[in-house]
């Protein structure tokens, strides 16, 4: 950084929606060659920072410069043609449009007026290559993907408009590992050719690997700019969030006796080519973990409890007699009461445009009414007690939920499940994309609820939280139960291991030790 | 998977409403007692291409995840137009005939602006130009009455070569001219991506609303082609209130029939061309089997539930039941 003069520039910025700040005289210059990580929970203004950048948000005040003049974008097409690309976290592809439609969609090449589907062809070919995902087909649909394989397309799509600073706003958090790995040599190839990258994550391995210089934000405001491996990982914590940070997870009480009765259990459990013989307990007042690499299963074995699948074969007992769970709604009936907290809460958790209040109420309704009529009274009883025990931070029960952040948000899809008193709660990655402090206060909310006699199932794609909550971990691979761990067996090299399918032995195939 | 499949799996509506129309069609003319001759088909297709034009229009719409409920009244509102101005010398004629399509655009345009300017619902909006279209029409025809080239009239639904169908080389042509190069373009794949997801296209830098626009603009040529044509085939302008929203419907349905989602987002004319064929023939069948006309709207609607069940089939192999909601 010294002496060169930076690329791009942001000085005096502010942003503000209604009466919250989002971003108080906040600064950042950004230089070729190298890669910039920025640092903040959630709500601490990153998001909007890279929206004014990437020209989706106008800037209150403050002033911009790339190469020395002064810029500003009126929309995300003119920061594009700029040069400044943004992957964002919530994807921005088309879902009906082909892959190479959409690896091209800002600047399709154009014959005669027409777009030119050959040179297109070869744009989104040699884009994926570069993006070391030449197995996705151009051709094929992009709601036809998994979500893993659409976030590779996004990154294609970004590399395809020759960026000069390529910002990813946790462009990884759906990766698999083995993408993650491609991803972070395509990364350091693009530093290595002089861009400038931008990086968000909440990954702090990630960030001590890839960074050269970080930016911790809070507030809105630039609290310390750092270059990379200067400060210990939680010197950096601490700057995040302004206070001490320890005792992250709560302390897990004394293992639930083996012999005592399982609350769910699964009995050679198979749906199509996805699951296989998959057999487990939960007992009441255990968390349960699932662990093992994005995609093995881990998601269609919690649809499979909670009766979203058809076709199922293998057996399912709640409190030790089969049950037939047909739907969600059968699921959630009292005598099974099981919840599912999704791990998609903007379409599958909540919706977005109804109030706090509405989705709160959503899975408690039959409860709360007589005869088909609520009861408001009680609703708001109920919904008080919810706000109060998960700190839900929201300025009215009446303003849309698409409103509070991220974190609050979460809060809220377990609330509305909580308002039913859950026996048994199936968590599919509920973590992802949220701050450190909301996480806490949801370690802690899932062991007061085990202590309380719910059986939890956990699954999450952070290796430390499986470990901090965990007293059993199953690692999936494949859609089979590969190995389970049992207390201080959850180290962070076993669950890597046998998400790997290497279980300690050397491996057939030759996994690497990169692993 | 190999690069054909891809394109089967994106052309499964438009082939779905082809082999529908094909195999109601066998049946029509093998059952006609004039069978399978130049003039059952010339008669055919001057019936079915007023709808397919109707219905080409409202894919346009459709695919940018709107609906334009005014097609059927610019389709009566040109035809009374051309049934004033289509009429005269080569000269006039032609004039007439820029008029009436510009007219078309016109209206179509001003849907666009409304929609996408004044940010109004497009089920609203088109309902309120509609009756402004109409209104207009009744204005310039309170009685059904005018008339038309007619030598212009004659060779357009006439037949080309003795054997085939000048109406259907004329929608051939329109939909090499219009068509191909729209879906082709950067404004037609735009209209495609506002409305398969508008927020990512717009964070992609996609130029929605002029792509949305254009959809809307050449929906109201498209329609105005057609009320051209009405004036060929009846030499009159007609404000019939009541076939101006008969055509705005059957053109939805149509487009149903061809595979366009109504979602948006995906779909081709050509579809919707097939599947406005395909709805015409049922009422021809109806004539062939010798069924009480009274029938045929019934007829109709049970045809039109049938054939949109089945792309609704594939729902019950779905062992996920989320993918339900997609």
């Amino acid at each position: 950084m010294d002496g060169m003069v930076p690329l791009f520039r942001m000085e005096g910025i502010s942003k503000r929606y209604g009466g919250v700040r989002a971003l108080e005289k906040a600064e950042l210059s950004v230089s070729s060659g190298s890669i910039h990580a920025i640092l903040g929970e959630n709500g601490a203004g990153k998001s909007t920072l890279i929206k004014v950048m990437a020209g989706v948000v106008a800037p209150d005040e403050g002033r911009m410069t790339l190469d020395g003049g002064e810029v500003t974008f009126a929309s995300p097409g003119a920061a594009n043609k700029a040069g400044i690309v943004c992957i964002f976290q919530e994807l921005s592809l088309v879902p009906e449009l082909s892959v190479a439609d959409n690896i091209v969609i800002s600047d399709p090449p154009k014959r005669f007026g027409m777009i030119d589907r050959k040179a297109q062809r070869r744009i989104a070919e040699e884009a994926l290559a570069r993006a070391g995902a030449a197995d996705i087909h151009p051709l094929a649909l992009v709601k036809d993907l998994p979500l893993s394989r659409r976030q590779m397309v996004e990154i294609a799509k970004a590399l395809a408009r020759k960026p000069r600073i390529l910002i990813l706003d946790e462009a990884t958090s759906a990766l698999t590992a083995t993408d993650v790995a491609k991803i972070f040599s395509v990364l350091k190839r693009l530093r290595s050719e002089g861009l400038a990258l931008l990086y968000i994550s909440h990954r702090m391995n990630e960030i001590a690997e890839l960074a050269d210089h970080c930016t911790v934000f809070r507030n809105g405001r630039n609290v310390a700019s750092y270059p990379a491996g200067s400060k210990s990982d939680n010197e950096v914590v601490e700057l995040m969030i302004g206070r001490e940070y320890s005792h992250i997870f709560p302390p897990k009480p004394a293992a639930v006796p083996a012999t005592a009765a399982p609350r769910l259990e699964a009995r050679k459990l198979s749906w199509a080519d996805r699951l296989h013989d998959i057999s487990l307990t939960v007992r009441a007042g255990e968390v349960v973990g699932l662990g093992g690499l994005d995609g093995q299963g881990q998601r269609e074995l919690l649809l499979a409890f909670f009766g979203v699948l058809r076709g199922l074969s293998g057996q399912i007992l709640i409190d030790g007699k089969p049950a037939a769970i047909a739907s969600p709604s059968a699921a959630r009936d009292d005598h099974i009461g099981m919840a599912l907290i999704p791990e998609d809460r903007k379409t599958e958790g909540l919706m977005l445009p109804m109030t706090v209040r509405e989705n709160l109420s959503f899975a408690a309704l039959d409860r709360l009414s007589k005869a088909g009529i609520i009861d408001r009274a009680a609703e708001q009883r109920l919904i008080d007690d919810m706000v109060g025990l998960l700190a839900i931070k929201t300025a009215g029960l009446d303003i849309p939920v698409g409103a509070l952040s991220g974190g609050n948000q979460q809060k809220v899809v377990i609330a509305k499940w909580l308002m039913r008193q859950p026996r048994i709660i199936l968590l599919n990655d509920p973590t992802r994309g949220i701050d450190v402090g909301t996480k806490q206060e949801l370690y802690q909310l899932m062991r007061k609820l085990a202590d309380t006699g719910a059986a939890i199932l956990f699954y999450s794609t952070d290796y430390d939280e499986l470990i901090g909550c965990c007293d059993r971990v199953l690692v999936l691979y494949d859609g089979a139960v590969k190995r389970e761990l049992v207390g201080a067996e959850i180290t962070e090299r076993a669950l890597i291991s046998s998400a790997l399918n290497i279980h300690g032995e050397e491996s057939p195939v030759g996994l690497g030790a990169d692993a | 998977m190999k690069d054909w499949r891809y394109w089967l799996a994106e052309q499964r509506g438009t082939l779905l409403a082809f082999g529908i129309f094909i195999v109601m069609f066998v049946i029509y003319t093998s059952n006609h007692p004039a069978g399978f001759t130049a003039n059952v088909v010339q008669t055919a297709s001057n019936k079915g291409v007023l709808l397919a034009f109707v219905a080409m229009a409202q894919t346009l719409v459709v695919i940018t995840a709107g609906i334009d409920l005014s097609v059927g009244m610019i389709f009566t509102l040109t035809n009374c137009l051309a049934s004033w101005l289509v009429i005269g010398t080569g000269v006039e004629t032609a004039f007439g005939v820029v008029a009436v399509l510009g007219t078309g655009l016109l209206c179509g345009a001003i849907n666009g602006a409304i929609v996408i300017y004044g940010r109004l619902q497009p089920i609203v909006a088109t309902i309120a130009t509609g009756a402004v279209y109409f209104g207009i029409a009744l204005l310039l025809r309170p009685f059904p009455g005018g008339s038309v080239n007619e030598d212009l009239a004659d060779a357009l639904t006439g037949r080309v070569f003795g054997v085939v169908p000048a109406s259907l080389v004329v929608l051939l042509a329109v939909v090499l001219v219009v068509w191909v190069p729209f879906s082709r373009s950067v404004l037609g794949r735009a209209a495609y991506a506002a409305g398969s997801s508008e927020m990512a296209a717009y964070m992609s830098g996609v130029p929605i609303r002029r792509g949305k626009f254009a959809a809307y603009a050449l929906a109201g040529l498209l329609a105005a082609i057609g009320g051209l044509f009405l004036t060929f085939f009846t030499y009159t302008g007609d404000a019939a209130y009541a076939s101006g929203n008969a055509y705005t419907l059957f053109s939805i349905a149509a487009v149903v029939l061809g595979g366009v989602s109504l979602f948006g987002g995906k779909g081709s004319a050509i579809g919707a061309i097939f599947g406005a064929l395909a709805f015409r023939t049922i009422g021809d069948l109806l004539f062939v089997f010798d069924f009480d006309p009274l029938w045929q709207p019934l007829f109709q609607g049970v045809i039109l539930l049938v054939a949109v069940s089945l792309g609704a089939f594939a729902l019950f192999r779905v062992r996920n039941r989320l993918e339900w909601f997609l």
